[in-house]
């Protein structure tokens, strides 16, 4: 009886309980509503795609039509000066899927490098990295430009591809952070039984750097998608555009009409960046945070 | 023979780190401190990308055409005894690049925490939540939203549509109106305050709980415990995110070129620095200036990154708690 007499009534418990899930379902549907209104632009987008011409500019807010135009998306590939979208995608995925693997390969390598052998000059070299974060592009563009065009590189993809042979200096940074996770007693044993460093790289490090691999991977490949001067700058040949140059010419407020189509290759050139982060969220999370922090 | 036999012997040492290191070395010293010193001399120069054989070195004239209407002075003589005439845009690109940096990177900030702190719970919603609110981030870079933004915010563009409805009248055009382009701008950055988020809601989830019991303790309110328990412990992940999200912002190029249709927009009031110096050495092929403005802009983020280092020991705390 007396430990009844402790225990909380009914009442109390019930009242608590209510409170707390009256907290809880605040905090859902305030963190819901602010989440759909971010959201919302890019909904929009998807959705107006869809809409016919007469619904486009009517049925304004809307995001599921009426009725659905799939012809925006055969109108908005046509494309425009005789170069049809298939040619876009083509070119960014070349950029993209190449520059993605030369860099992140560069990368790792240099990585291992910093991490794992010793010599002299680590330390210059590994702040002369660090400081290589903070320059404009712009200080480098210039000459690499003036140097590419003398080569006859204008109008290739030479100028976007080379560079990347070099590596990034975040991606390195970020695999070295990686590699210093990985105990350093592997490489010991692996050198007692005679193994070298390149061996040690590649038995050793290697087959366990997939997670930062794949977090370098998923980012130079959206930031490649989505890069804009360099294919700007370096390719003016139509049969050469990117998604993003394409974009920026098919939507130039001078010329523009046809907003259904524009939106519907608006949309499809998000996909490739949106599917890319559905399947490898968890990478992508764990990349920018522990990069992040370890910085710090 | 002392000499060489030395250099065998740091060879010997440090071949199989070099060889590793190749890739980045060649990049660093072909395609960054070659380019560097190479855009540092064509400052100093009247460099024309169509006709580089007139190449004349006319020492700070292009600094003088960036800077000279501080002096008063609008034309000036070059060494080369050429009359030049001070860029009269020059200094608007630098306040609109300032304003945009001062005001969108803190108001990014300030939301990246806020939602952060609101994510910080062992919920099983929240990795849902977390990729919700990193999609913005994820594809605002692009060109596509770009394009829809402009769309979004022109005179009779759904922003107004909303506003409209709810009772406004009298809208102006966002984009078209110099006033107000930049803000638009500015609301694009903010929008894609993901990754800042993700790198607070990491660090949130080092602070030892412990803390903010003991704190409850004694008493302290939820705002003294923001103040004395999560901003100093969080101080070196913000001053990250705050050198990382500077460093970019004074880059930002894609979207005012999208915004601005490749100018600067309605009386240049969206003319970003990049998009000053993408316009003078590619539309009017002055390299020579457009190479003086880049260096003008490495100083200035390296100044200003520098007091952010400075300055961190004043407001940023390590080791505490360890």
């Amino acid at each position: 009886m007396r430990v009844d007499a402790l225990k909380p009534s009914r009442d109390t418990l019930t009242a608590d309980r209510n409170r707390k899930l009256l907290r809880s379902i605040t905090y859902h549907v305030f963190i819901g509503v602010v989440g759909f209104v971010m959201l919302y632009p890019i909904l929009w987008l998807v959705g107006s795609s869809f809409k016919g011409p007469d619904e486009i500019w009517t049925n304004t807010a809307a995001l599921i039509p009426q009725t659905f135009y799939f012809e925006n998306y055969a109108n908005g590939w046509a494309g425009y000066g005789g170069v049809s979208f298939a040619t876009f995608f083509k070119n960014s995925i070349i950029y993209a899927g190449l520059g993605t693997i030369i860099q992140v390969t560069a990368s790792a390598v240099v990585a291992f490098g910093f991490a794992r052998v010793q010599f002299t000059g680590k330390s210059f070299w590994f702040a002369v990295m660090m400081l290589t974060l903070m320059l404009p592009i712009q200080v480098q563009i210039i000459p690499q430009y003036i140097v590419f065009s003398r080569l006859g590189w204008l109008n290739t993809f030479l100028p976007l591809l080379l560079p990347r042979f070099g590596g990034s200096a975040f991606f390195i940074f970020m695999i070295i952070q990686f590699i210093r996770g990985i105990p350093i007693e592997l490489d010991e044993a692996a050198q007692i039984d005679g193994c070298g460093k390149v061996g040690i790289f590649f038995r050793i490090i290697l087959p366990q750097l997939q997670p930062a691999v794949i977090t370098a991977a998923i980012f130079a490949f959206y930031w490649t998608w989505d890069d804009f001067l360099a294919p700007l700058i370096y390719l003016n040949n139509p049969n050469l555009y990117t998604v993003s140059v394409a974009l920026r010419s098919f939507a130039d407020p001078a010329a523009a009409t046809d907003w259904g189509a524009i939106f519907a290759m608006a949309s499809l050139s998000l996909v490739p960046v949106f599917v890319v982060f559905v399947a490898f969220q968890r990478y992508l999370v764990e990349g920018i945070a522990t990069t992040g922090l370890h910085g710090s | 023979m002392r000499m060489m036999s030395r250099i065998s012997r740091f060879l010997r040492h440090n071949a199989v780190a070099y060889m590793f290191l190749t890739p980045w070395l060649l990049g660093f010293f072909v395609l960054t401190l070659y380019p560097m010193i190479y855009s540092l001399l064509l400052s100093f120069t009247d460099y024309d990308f169509t006709m580089p054989g007139s190449t004349q070195w006319i020492g700070l004239g292009n600094y003088m055409k960036m800077f000279g209407s501080v002096f008063g002075v609008s034309e000036f003589t070059a060494s080369t005894g050429e009359l030049m005439r001070v860029d009269p845009y020059y200094l608007k690109s630098l306040s609109v690049t300032f304003t945009y940096v001062f005001v969108s990177v803190p108001l990014k900030l300030v939301f990246a925490l806020a939602v952060a702190m609101l994510l910080n719970q062992k919920l099983r919603w929240v990795p849902f939540y977390r990729a919700v609110y990193y999609i913005p981030t994820l594809l605002g870079g692009s060109v596509a939203i770009a394009v829809l933004w402009r769309k979004l915010f022109e005179k009779d563009g759904l922003v107004n549509g909303f506003l409209g409805a709810i009772g406004f009248t009298d809208l102006p055009g966002w984009i078209t109106n110099p006033n107000y382009a930049l803000r638009t701008l500015v609301l694009l950055t903010v929008w894609q305050f993901g990754s800042s988020m993700i790198i607070f809601l990491a660090g949130l989830k080092q602070i030892p709980q412990e803390f903010y019991e003991a704190a409850n303790v004694d008493g302290a309110n939820k705002v003294q415990q923001f103040f004395a328990i999560t901003i100093p412990l969080l101080s070196p992940v913000i001053m990250f995110n705050l050198i990382m999200q500077m460093i970019g912002a004074f880059q930002a190029f894609t979207q005012a070129y999208i915004i601005g249709g490749g100018r600067g927009g309605v009386l240049n009031s969206t003319l970003f620095y990049t998009l000053h110096l993408y316009i003078q050495g590619w539309t009017y092929h002055e390299m020579g200036y457009a190479s003086a403005m880049a260096w003008v802009l490495l100083l200035i983020i390296g100044v200003l990154t520098a007091i952010v280092f400075r300055s961190s020991k004043w407001w940023v705390s390590y080791g505490v708690g360890e």
